[in-house]
This record gives C-alpha cells, sequence and structure tokens, in this order.
C-alpha cells in the first residue's frame, strides 16, 4: 500500500477527509448566506435574480460548484464507511444502554446527516434542478419565466419589473441613456411559490434545527480531528462554532421560508 | 462476613466461553452492607453461589486500590459505575440504594472479546503498546538526575497522560467503541518529553497502524470517554495524536516501525 493510500485509509485519515469536507460546506455556507441575502430586499427579486445569474454563470464558481457536490458526496460516503466500521467494533450492544454525559447532538450525527443529505436533495430538485433544467432543455420551453428590470442609474431606483411572455430570452443587461435594463430568469419567483406552502416552510425550519444540531457538533469536532485544538484557541472555536454555525447561520436561513410565508 | 441492610437484585452477564453465547441472569444480592466495595459486594454474592454448588461469577480485579486497571465492570449503562474518576473497586455499595437493580455486563468491543461472564481479554492494548509506546535507550551509565531540563507545566501534563492505567473504560464508554483515548494517552505522554522525540514520529504511525488493525472504532469526539476516564484523561490526548499522526504523515521522513503494516 502506497504511503498516501496508507494515510488516508487509516481510521484518521479517513476522519481527516470528514473535517475537511466538513468545513469546506461550512464555508460554503457562509457564501450561501450572504448571497441569499438578497431575497430580503424589496425589490421584486431583481438583486437575488442577478446574484442567482452570477452563481450559475461565472466560470470559477461553476467549477467551485463541482467541487462543492463532490464533497457532499465524500462527506456522506465517508459517514457511511465510518458508521459501518463503528458498528463492527461493537458487534454486541450494551442491555442496559450508555448513560456517559455526552451532548445529545453528538450522538446523533448520523441522524442528523442524514435528515439534511434529504433536505440536500430536495433543495436542490426544487431549485438547482429547475433552475438548469432550462439549459438542456429545447428552447422557449421554459419552466422558469424570464422578468424584465429597468432601473434608473442616476437615482438608483427601480422604474418597473416586468414579467416577460414564455419565449426565447437570454440573461441581459444593456443600458439606453440612464436607464438600465435587466433580463433575467425570475427564481426569485420559484422561492415565493414554494414559500407559500406552510409544510414547505416547516420543512426548512425543521432541517435548519438539524443544521445547527449537526453544526454544533460538527464544527468543532472538526478541529479535534486536525489536531488544532489547544487550551489557548479552543474557546474561539467553541464560540465561532456555537454562534456562528449553529445560531446566526441557521436562523438566517430560516428566516427566508418564515418571512416569505408570513410577510411577502 | 455479609451483615449489612442492603438487598439489590442483579442482572448479570453470564457466559462461559469466549464462543459460547451469554445471557442475562437475575441474582439477589442479601444483606449487603452499604460500606462495601462493589467487588466485595460480587465477593459475597460468588460465596453464596459456591455454598449452593453454582459457577461463581467471574470478573477480572486485582490490586482494588484503583491503579492497576484490571476492574472493568460496565455498571447500569456507564463504565466503573455511577461516579466519577474512580474504578469498579473504588465504588461503593452506599453509591446505590436498598431495592436498586444493578445492571452489570462486559466492556463491549470487538476488539475486547468476553473470556468469561464479566472478564474480557485486552491484550489488543498491549499489542498497541509493543507496537511503539516505548522509549528506545540503549543501557549505560545512570544518568544525573535533571540532566535534561523539562519545564514543570510540560512535566505535568506527560504525567497526567502517563495515569492511565489501560482499563479499557474509554472504550467501553465509547459509542464507536474507539481506543483513541488510550492511544492519544500513552502516544502523548512521550511526545510532551524530550526522551520521546527520538522515535515520535514513527511511534504515532505505528501505534494508530496497530489501533486500526485491532479493529476498534472510529472517534466521533463526543467526549464520553473523557467522562469516564478514572483518571481523568482528556480528549487534548486525541486531539496531540491526531495532530503528531498528520504530522508525521504530511510532513516528516520517519515511516512507521517495521512490522506494522
Amino acid at each position: 500500500m502506497s504511503e498516501f493510500k496508507q494515510t488516508f485509509n487509516s481510521s484518521l485519515g479517513k476522519k481527516l477527509i470528514m473535517a475537511l469536507t466538513g468545513l469546506f460546506l461550512c464555508t460554503f455556507l457562509i457564501v450561501h448566506l450572504s448571497g441569499n441575502l438578497a431575497l430580503f430586499k424589496h425589490d421584486n427579486g431583481q438583486a437575488f435574480n442577478a446574484y442567482a445569474n452570477f452563481m450559475t454563470h461565472f466560470p470559477p464558481i461553476r467549477v467551485i460548484s463541482y467541487i462543492l457536490y463532490l464533497t457532499i458526496l465524500l462527506h456522506t460516503i465517508y459517514a457511511i464507511v465510518l458508521t459501518i466500521r463503528n458498528r463492527r467494533a461493537r458487534p454486541i450492544s450494551y442491555v442496559s444502554g450508555n448513560d456517559s454525559p455526552q451532548a445529545w447532538s453528538a450522538k446523533n450525527m448520523g441522524i442528523l446527516g442524514s435528515i439534511l443529505f434529504l433536505f440536500i436533495v430536495i433543495h436542490m430538485k426544487d431549485f438547482w434542478f429547475k433552475y438548469h433544467k432550462d439549459d438542456w432543455s429545447a428552447k422557449g420551453a421554459y419552466t422558469i419565466p424570464f422578468k424584465e428590470y429597468k432601473t434608473n442609474l442616476v437615482t438608483g431606483e427601480q422604474i418597473s419589473a416586468r414579467d416577460l411572455p414564455p419565449g426565447d430570452y437570454e440573461y441581459a443587461v444593456y443600458n439606453e441613456g440612464s436607464v438600465e435594463t435587466m433580463i433575467a430568469k425570475d427564481l426569485n419567483q420559484t422561492v415565493e411559490v414554494a414559500f407559500k406552502q406552510w409544510w414547505y416552510v416547516l420543512f426548512y425550519v425543521i432541517a435548519m434545527v438539524t443544521l445547527s444540531l449537526h453544526l454544533l457538533h460538527g464544527f468543532q469536532s472538526a478541529f479535534h480531528t486536525m489536531g488544532w485544538i489547544h487550551r489557548k484557541y479552543k474557546p474561539i472555536i467553541y464560540f465561532i462554532g456555537t454562534w456562528l454555525f449553529a445560531v446566526i447561520i441557521p436562523v438566517g436561513f430560516a428566516a427566508m421560508p418564515v418571512v416569505y410565508y408570513f410577510f411577502r | 462476613m455479609s451483615n449489612g441492610n442492603m438487598n439489590l437484585t442483579l442482572k448479570v452477564w453470564r457466559q462461559k466461553d469466549a464462543k459460547t453465547p451469554g445471557k442475562m441472569v437475575t441474582y439477589k444480592a442479601e444483606n449487603i452492607s452499604p460500606d462495601m466495595s462493589f467487588l466485595e459486594m460480587l465477593d459475597v454474592v460468588n460465596e453464596s453461589l459456591t455454598l449452593k454448588g453454582e459457577e461463581p461469577i467471574y470478573f477480572d480485579h486485582d490490586c482494588r486500590e484503583g491503579i492497576c486497571g484490571m476492574c472493568s465492570l460496565y455498571i447500569n449503562g456507564r463504565p466503573h459505575g455511577p461516579k466519577r474518576a474512580i474504578t469498579t473497586c473504588q465504588l461503593h455499595m452506599r453509591s446505590f440504594h436498598d431495592g436498586q437493580t444493578i445492571t452489570i455486563e462486559p466492556w463491549r468491543a470487538a476488539a475486547f472479546p468476553v473470556v468469561k461472564d464479566l472478564a474480557v481479554d485486552r491484550s489488543a492494548f498491549d499489542r498497541i503498546q509493543q507496537a511503539g509506546g516505548y522509549v528506545s535507550i540503549n543501557t549505560g551509565g545512570v544518568p544525573d538526575a535533571n540532566e535534561i531540563p523539562i519545564p514543570k507545566v510540560i512535566a505535568d501534563e506527560a504525567f497526567n497522560s502517563a495515569t492511565c492505567i489501560q482499563c479499557g473504560a474509554c472504550v467501553a464508554a465509547c459509542k464507536n467503541a474507539s481506543a483513541m483515548l488510550f492511544v492519544g494517552a500513552k502516544i502523548t505522554q512521550f511526545a510532551l518529553l524530550p526522551q520521546g522525540q527520538t522515535e515520535r514520529w514513527s511511534r504515532v504511525q505505528s501505534m494508530v497502524a496497530q489501533m486500526d488493525k485491532e479493529g476498534f472504532g472510529n472517534c466521533t469526539n463526543t467526549g464520553a470517554c473523557e467522562a469516564e476516564c478514572p483518571k481523568e484523561i482528556t480528549l487534548m490526548n486525541i486531539g496531540r495524536m491526531n495532530n503528531d499522526f498528520f504530522n508525521a504523515k504530511f510532513f516528516k521522513e520517519e515511516k512507521a516501525h517495521e512490522g506494522v503494516e
């Protein structure tokens, strides 16, 4: 066995892959949340639609997105492999269970992760797949309609936002004097429709509670696994893991369906 | 011998030998004194079993003062029972109440096969130690004490790791039956000291390789081991092991010791 293979086939090597993929997914969450904050703007979805177009067409981001899909799969596959090995390490379980003090989230990462994987599949089917499907279907047969925005460049105010009739469009931005016109796929409308269903909103909120618990353990655990743990900076890692990843990010994401359901 | 006033119901794992499947058997422990240790209570039960002509309950014990690491009972869902930072032999019956049902099981891990009843074979730990848990120094004249200066903080930290008695409670408590707290402690005690530096990078690779070979599980940093360790070895030891392992694998020249794949 080559040394490289030996490293990543060892227990610690497999755990390192879990840690690194997990932390990469954490950084993705920061980007995803900050971009999606555009949903909170009252501009008929202009900023959000422009952002969606940028994320799906800017080449470096497309490359990163493929790395991201691979990361999600790696994290899932390694979690399954490690869980199977852990089960094998204790073939006969205790009659009296396990009463050792440990956090609920830490003990149930597998269940939490499974719920999150289900969420990612549904989430991607409803937004990512709908958005991309049009690239592969015949021209004009679009599931997501286009919208035209006109902005006054002098004042920065939106002059009009108009749904375009079905037809053959492409993303475009052009200026006529002081008026900027943007034609973009109206993903914002898809979001609005989805977030008007109470059960869908509920599912998203449950998923974000799950995310919070998963990251409450996952973030600091990754640092333990990498060996980047020391009493000097351990409190900082726990602080970031708790407040940024288990509170701010899940609350920010959960606020989107809730705000759309109640206030839009 | 038994003149106390506690009456208990024991549910004990009985298994004839490694090959025979075991089962839980219920016993009565009567007239138990609250001042008895847990093992003395089992002695009383065994005495009555012997008098009745039954096979006594087989369990591991040796020093009975919490330093040898031999006793190993999983009591009511916790290794070494409900108290913190003690071994089973230091657990007293006053920690239980009259009429209580106590479930006693052996350590459960594929790498710790049951020998008989409550005793398990922990030689997997010995093999991990033999893979690198030592410092090779050729014999010669006795060196002066304090010849090698070691800061007190470092000496204390190394000593904390070295207090591990290899009882295996960490494996028993871990939901993944992982031995990483034990291996982490054994690696850390040498990695911190000057004498351990020579073999530092090969040691960590060899010991981790042997640990994997024995079939222990993979740590998920839940911290049950730290909570149950009778010697209060901390999770930081696992962090140090991880750090040394990746350091050795990615940045050092040393390979694992010969004979360990």
